[in-house]
């Protein structure tokens, strides 16, 4: 019966998908100065039954976005080569062109295939050539994968295109309650699809980490509780309903254990979850406030947030040991960590002179940059291959999504069309 | 008769049996005498029911006065001088009344939003604390943190998020 609800809740949800959504869109502040010039020429169709979408262009955005790469214009573009014997390098070479990729798209029933070939302008020779095929309705998703294959060809680092993201984006409701919904969308913010929606509070959204589950904190009891949701039947679980907070659910890297935020005892503090068994232990154990944890790749240890110094910093909890030390020093407020893949970059929300903006610390050199400029920058979260970091911030009065590269070089906002977008969760790379 | 609880009926009875004791008085002195002593306290009740009225009358319109949220410094969960008088005034009137509350935390929009619900709750914590520090008891009271999930005010500044750094009291 519990199934039941769940599967019907699912399908109230999705009928909701088709109505209200917050679509975000891309603008591009600021580019890589040493960005690569490329030029992705419209891709060939011949037949009928192709989708809308353009798929060079969606591969142009993809790689505009990274800062690393810079498409372009199809108005400069002295031809239109679709095939390699149509290609005349000095056509490229005139515009200052170092890459060149061409493609042909073809309909086998369903089934859309693409075609493509990338060329060196100045070396004159195929890079590679491959192609994607998949469902028509998955174009957008044939494209960003042909983008992450040639991201990860020119760069030699694996490309996070092929992803999605989950948010909470926020309808204001003057004299009534906001109407809160979380959204998941492409990683270029296409396609949104709702799949939560409440007048109460939503927040934390994550990932599990084969990227097919989702857990998240909604308040539509009225009461906190997090909440386990599988995103291929929209069945829910409520994972917590204990007295006080219930919050900042975080997925193990081998997926079998949540960690979280409980204050059943009293005050905040960091528990885990056996998911399998629902059994809870409590790792930290402070009369500060604990919360925010995130664990490291290697799932031996965590970090989270405390105030036991005063101010809000980051911890370190080892399991193996069962010790705690801390690990930022630089600032009056450092919280809510998330760790790169490689387990070397923590990045985090750090105030300096009264702003609160996103940095990032090396673990090994102990330097910690500021990424961003803006104010109000919250909830960042970084790319599955480390590239970019993903946060909240405020333009124009409105809270809207951004992203910064690890380096700090390029930049991008994800402007919502109405509504506050916030507390952006990048998905892990997902299986086809 | 069989529609009366036990205790109704030993009730009734009592009373019969005082009519029957009465009636068994002929002295108009007596009479009288009673008949004054009741006026005098059935006046004395009214009173009282009175008095008591007029002093609930008067929380209620202090308690009124002072409003029902309570505001914080950034960052701190200590109440400020006006919020801890407005507390009090609340606190004297549960001493009178039986009613359960729910005491909401909430933040302002500066740091992480679970670092805030965690501060909201510190708050509202701190609060309830208060009250049962001055004997009300912990059962009456509810707790919950908001974090800075529901702005009284939606712009940034100062001003803005003084509104929003709040304990809201309200009824269970």
């Amino acid at each position: 019966m519990k199934h039941l609800i769940a599967v019907l809740t699912a399908v109230v949800l999705a009928a909701i998908a088709a109505g209200a959504t917050a679509q975000i869109s891309i603008v591009i502040d600021e580019g890589n100065r040493d960005a690569t010039p490329i030029a992705i020429v419209p891709f060939a169709r011949q037949g009928t039954g192709f989708p809308q979408e353009d798929l060079a262009e969606i591969v142009d955005g993809d790689l505009a976005r990274s800062g690393q790469f810079l498409p372009v214009a199809r108005t400069d573009m002295l031809s239109r080569p679709s095939t390699e014997s149509e290609v005349f390098f000095r056509d490229w070479s005139a515009i200052n062109v170092r890459y060149l990729l061409i493609g042909r798209e073809s309909m086998n029933g369903p089934q859309l295939r693409v075609d493509y070939e990338l060329f060196d302008v100045i070396s004159q020779k195929k890079v590679f050539s491959g192609y994607e095929a998949g469902p028509v309705s998955d174009a957008r998703m044939l494209a960003h994968r042909i983008a992450d294959e040639i991201y990860e060809h020119l760069t030699g680092v694996r490309g996070a295109f092929a992803t999605k993201l989950l948010y909470i984006s926020v309808t204001r409701n003057p004299g009534g309650k906001d109407y809160s919904r979380l959204t998941m969308s492409d990683s270029d913010g296409a396609r949104p699809i709702v799949l939560l929606e409440t007048q109460e509070p939503l927040l934390a959204p994550t990932w599990s980490p084969d990227g097919k589950d989702i857990a998240y904190v909604s308040f539509e009891t009225g009461r906190p509780a997090i909440y386990r949701q599988e995103l291929a039947t929209g069945r829910r679980q409520q994972l917590t309903n204990f007295k006080g907070l219930n919050g900042a659910p975080a997925w193990s890297p081998d997926g079998k254990t949540m960690a979280m935020t409980l204050s059943k005892d009293g005050n905040p503090d960091i528990y885990l979850m056996d998911l399998a068994t629902k059994q809870l232990t409590q790792i930290v154990r402070h009369y500060a406030i604990d919360t925010e944890p995130t664990w490291m790749p290697d799932g031996q240890s965590l970090l989270f947030t405390s105030d036991r110094g005063g101010k809000p910093q980051i911890y370190r909890y080892d399991l193996r040991t069962g010790k705690t030390d801390r690990v930022t020093h630089e600032g009056s407020y450092n919280a809510r960590a998330r760790v790169s893949q490689d387990g070397r970059s923590v990045v985090m929300v750090h105030q300096q002179d009264g702003r609160f903006q996103i940095a990032v610390l090396d673990l090994v050199t102990n330097r910690l940059t500021p990424l961003t400029s803006t104010e109000l920058d919250e909830s960042p979260s970084i790319a599955p291959n480390g590239s970019m970091v993903l946060y909240a911030t405020k333009y124009a009065e409105r809270g809207i999504l951004a992203a910064v590269a690890v380096d700090g070089d390029a930049k991008f906002r994800l402007p919502a069309r109405e509504g506050d977008v916030r507390e952006p969760a990048w998905s892990p790379y997902l299986s086809r | 008769m069989k529609y009366l609880s036990a205790g109704k009926t030993v009730a009734l009875l009592f009373a019969a049996a005082l009519l029957v004791a009465c009636s068994g008085s002929d002295t108009t002195e007596q009479d009288e005498a009673a008949a004054a002593a009741a006026a005098a306290a059935a006046a004395a009740h009214s009173a009282q029911q009175a008095a008591s009225a007029a002093e609930m009358a008067r929380l209620e319109e202090a308690a009124a006065a002072v409003g029902n949220v309570f505001y914080f410094e950034y960052d701190s969960s200590t109440l400020t001088p006006e919020a801890l008088s407005a507390v009090n005034a609340h606190i004297a009137l549960l001493h009178r009344n039986t009613e359960n509350i729910r005491l909401e935390g909430h933040t302002d929009e500066r740091g992480t939003r679970e670092y805030n619900m965690a501060l909201g709750e510190r708050r509202a914590n701190s609060v309830r604390d208060y009250m049962v520090a001055n004997g009300i008891s912990s059962m009456r009271i509810e707790t919950i943190s908001y974090g800075e999930e529901r702005p009284v005010a939606y712009g940034s500044g100062e001003a803005n998020w003084a509104e929003n750094r709040r304990i809201e009291l309200k009824p269970q």
